[in-house]
């Protein structure tokens, strides 16, 4: 299967109905196998921590199986534009 | 250990349909067969201490980044008295309890028998404030208050 940052990334803005997404590879050598990514969604409104982390790997879930770290940060815009503040 | 022997002879007799893939469709949940990945078993498990996680490796030596994360943000809030299981030792501990939290990846933590999250949660629940109080109300004191309250005083 072929992940790559930009995959996932397209794939969380689509299915999330995300405004912002920033995904990294953070694989030592870029090879795909551990990411960190950001996604900024009004999907996330009200829900805590877990649910938004669960939106995320349900999203990803086939993804998943293939990668080895991954890392997450789930923001609502209004949140989003607070840390931009900062 | 006691439970070592039966939980060996039971990880034989799965062997060869356990691991491998971790697509689960509807109604495969981790079988009932008593094993150590059996969703009965680790019910148990995370419900026999306050504080419950599953690691890559030990508190003294964790093997991942993320493990070992998890097990300092720990000892930052004096939490010494935890069970910790390493999921290394174990394939189907290890499948085991990704399928019972429906949660792809390892560390997992536990408080009072409920998942929590993995590594980045209680990350955010370390800096927000939250795992004070979840900790408070597991009657557990985070030692970042007395250290806080050193420092008012000072």
């Amino acid at each position: 299967m072929e992940l790559s940052a930009e995959y996932l990334r397209e794939k969380l803005q689509r299915d999330l109905e995300a405004e912002h997404v920033e995904v990294e590879d953070t694989t030592p050598n870029r090879c795909a196998s551990s990411f960190r990514v950001l996604v900024v969604s009004a999907k996330f409104e009200g829900k805590p921590l877990l649910q938004r982390h669960r939106l995320v790997n349900t999203c990803l879930a086939e993804e998943l199986l293939h990668i080895h770290a991954f890392e997450q940060k789930t923001l609502t815009p209004e949140q989003w534009t607070r840390e931009q503040q900062k | 250990m006691s439970g070592s022997l039966g939980r060996a002879a039971a990880a034989l007799l799965r062997w060869g349909r356990g691991a491998g893939g971790g697509l689960r469709g509807p109604g495969v949940r981790a079988s009932s067969s008593g094993g150590s990945g059996s969703s009965e078993h680790l019910d148990a498990l995370v419900k026999k201490n306050r504080v419950v996680v599953f690691l890559k490796g030990t508190p003294e030596q964790p093997q991942c980044g993320f493990s070992n994360a998890v097990v300092q943000i720990l000892r930052l809030h004096g939490v010494r008295d935890y069970a910790a299981y390493n999921v290394l030792d174990d394939p189907q501990l290890r499948q085991g309890i990704k399928d019972y939290s429906n949660w792809p990846t390892i560390p997992q933590v536990y408080l009072n028998g409920e998942f929590v999250g993995g590594c980045d949660i209680l990350l955010q629940m370390h800096q927000n404030g939250d795992l004070v109080e979840e900790l408070k109300k597991l009657g557990i004191r985070s030692a970042l208050l007395d250290e806080k309250k050193d420092q008012d005083s000072k």
